[in-house]
């Protein structure tokens, strides 16, 4: 595997992506939504609570709006990825980018570096909205910063990991898809499982302690090994050649 | 002259499918190589067999002295050769200049070299004042120079060239075709796959026709030669039913009656021309000349892919 090839088919993505307009709105619309609207609805909650209830709920609140930064990062590869793959294959430059003497990996982690690196800057740059906005909020009504703290930082650790499942996962969906919508369609319903946890979570069947989370960290952690072969093994030349349509 | 490409039984397999059958040639250092065919006749999989795209399922080629076959020959071929697709495969909302660049980068030819390149054969295309311009906007034309230009960035030993003037209007397939006769004076290997007789006539050193199984191999001249029949035109002052009863009477399959001219297929004219002045003669015809027409490359191809079928 050569960095250097492989960063070179990032750069080369991330100078396209600047020019898709989905792809810019997918990357920036969700994280800029749950930065904006959550702190709302937090101020909203607390201002129209007595302060004895408020110091109570207003933690829980914040701990379960950052679970949805979590679920972003699911999201965001989705959109990027299937532009990605479905736009070179309805494009056909894999066959000239093929012909290189780069190897199916070094595309391939070219390919991934550039998804994951745009998710988890703008999974990361929302959450920083968010905390400074949260953060303006608990000060002002309750008098103490809520932010940075422990349960945030497991979250944004285990960001990259589902972003990087949803890449592969998304890569392996593309394959088999002629338009970057059904591909991104299809992809979506990679949150459900997410959901499910947060759900989960709410109902304190698996509750988002630090100590799951990094339980959640090492889950996907394998998950992200085992797809890493699946998409490698499904990103071969002749395959992508002759069997991608 | 060391060879640039040279394949032996090259087979390639889908299933029970049979794309290739054994095609066997040879392409000099520095030779013009037309590959001809109808569609479908494994043409395009013989060059992504060559550009180590796809695998071979049997037989040798080796490609700038390395072994198809090999994979840790496979990186350096593709680092030999350049390829240009059937579809130019461009990057449509980046510049002319970027797609070249970051061929280059996929070359590693190191900033000055590869702006040196692209500086170099976007003025030769007549590209140079649109490099800012995203490759989008370009008509089909200038996206087949820019992805010529693409395969060439890296100062490739073989260029592979996949039906380049495919889908252009006559104006820009003869830019493309000057281009590539312009390449021809530097004396780069190309392997230009084509259904275009006229191009091949035109362009190639040496010819090969395949339809799956290669039918002929080599130079425009020699296989126009290899036919078994032969064409001779008589020129009269004119043609009339009796002159050309008299011809058609003679037993030759293929007689052709123009105003004033007789187009008769022979199988060979040093024999059969004095009988058939002899007949038109007695017919009443007056002869102005006999002369034997030229078979043409596109006589020899349908001949051979017809009986290749």
């Amino acid at each position: 595997m050569d960095l250097q090839n492989a960063w070179s088919v990032a750069a080369k993505d991330f100078k396209i992506y600047r020019k898709k307009i989905n792809v810019i709105r997918a990357s920036v619309a969700y994280p800029l939504v749950v930065a904006v609207l959550f702190p709302v609805i937090l101020n909203y909650s607390i201002s129209s609570t007595p302060t004895s209830v408020a110091v109570v709920i207003a933690p829980q609140l914040m701990d379960s709006f950052s679970v949805w930064f979590l679920i972003g990062s699911v999201i965001i590869p989705t959109a990027i990825a299937s532009y990605s793959l479905v736009g070179e294959k309805l494009q056909k430059s894999l066959e000239p980018l093929l012909a290189t003497p780069m190897s199916d990996g070094d595309i391939l982690l070219g390919k991934s570096i550039s998804c994951l690196i745009i998710a988890v800057a703008s999974i990361y740059a929302g959450s920083i909205i968010y905390m400074v906005l949260t953060d303006d909020i608990t000060q002002g009504l309750l008098g103490y910063l809520y932010y940075p703290n422990w349960h945030m930082g497991v979250i944004l650790l285990v960001v990259p990991l589902a972003s990087l499942m949803s890449v592969e996962i998304n890569i392996i969906i593309s394959a088999r898809m002629t338009d970057a919508r059904s591909a991104q369609q299809l992809g979506t319903l990679l949150i459900l499982p997410f959901i499910g946890l947060y759900l989960a979570s709410e109902l304190d069947i698996f509750p988002f302690t630090d100590q799951n989370l990094l339980i959640l960290a090492g889950v996907l952690a394998l998950i992200d090994l085992a797809f890493y072969f699946v998409s490698k093994a499904t990103f071969q030349r002749e395959e992508i050649l002759t069997r991608w349509k | 002259m060391s060879a640039a490409i040279d394949v032996e039984n090259l087979t390639k397999t889908f299933g029970s499918f049979t794309a290739v059958d054994r095609a066997t040639l040879h392409v000099d250092e520095g030779e013009v190589f037309g590959f001809l065919g109808p569609n479908g006749a494994g043409k395009t999989t013989t060059v992504r067999m060559l550009a180590c795209l796809i695998s071979k399922t049997s037989g040798r080629a080796t490609v700038a002295g390395y072994d198809i076959g090999s994979s840790s020959d496979q990186p350096k071929i593709r680092g030999m050769i350049g390829l240009l697709p059937e579809n130019v495969g461009l990057y449509e909302e980046l510049s002319a200049y970027d797609n070249l660049d970051f061929y280059g980068r996929y070359y590693k030819l190191g900033v000055q070299k590869s702006s040196e390149q692209i500086e170099y054969f976007l003025k030769m295309l007549g590209l140079w004042e649109k490099r800012e311009d995203a490759a989008g906007t370009f008509s089909k034309g200038m996206k087949q120079k820019l992805a010529i230009a693409r395969a060439l960035v890296h100062d490739p030993k073989v260029l592979f060239l996949d039906e380049p003037t495919a889908n252009l209007d006559p104006e820009a397939s003869k830019t493309v075709r000057d281009f590539i006769l312009e390449l021809k004076k530097e004396r780069r290997t190309i392997f230009l796959n084509t259904h275009l007789l006229d191009e091949a006539e035109r362009i190639c050193d040496k010819v090969a026709i395949l339809k799956t199984r290669l039918v002929a191999t080599g130079s425009p001249e020699d296989l126009r030669h290899s036919l078994s029949t032969r064409k001779v035109k008589v020129q009269l002052d004119l043609v009339d039913d009796a002159v050309f009863g008299a011809v058609k009477n003679l037993g030759y399959e293929t007689v052709e009656k123009n105003s004033n001219s007789i187009v008769i297929v022979v199988r060979n004219p040093e024999k059969e021309n004095p009988e058939i002045v002899s007949r038109i003669q007695t017919a009443g015809g007056r002869i102005q000349f006999v002369t034997e027409v030229g078979s043409s490359l596109e006589d020899v191809y349908l001949k051979l892919v017809r009986e290749a079928q």
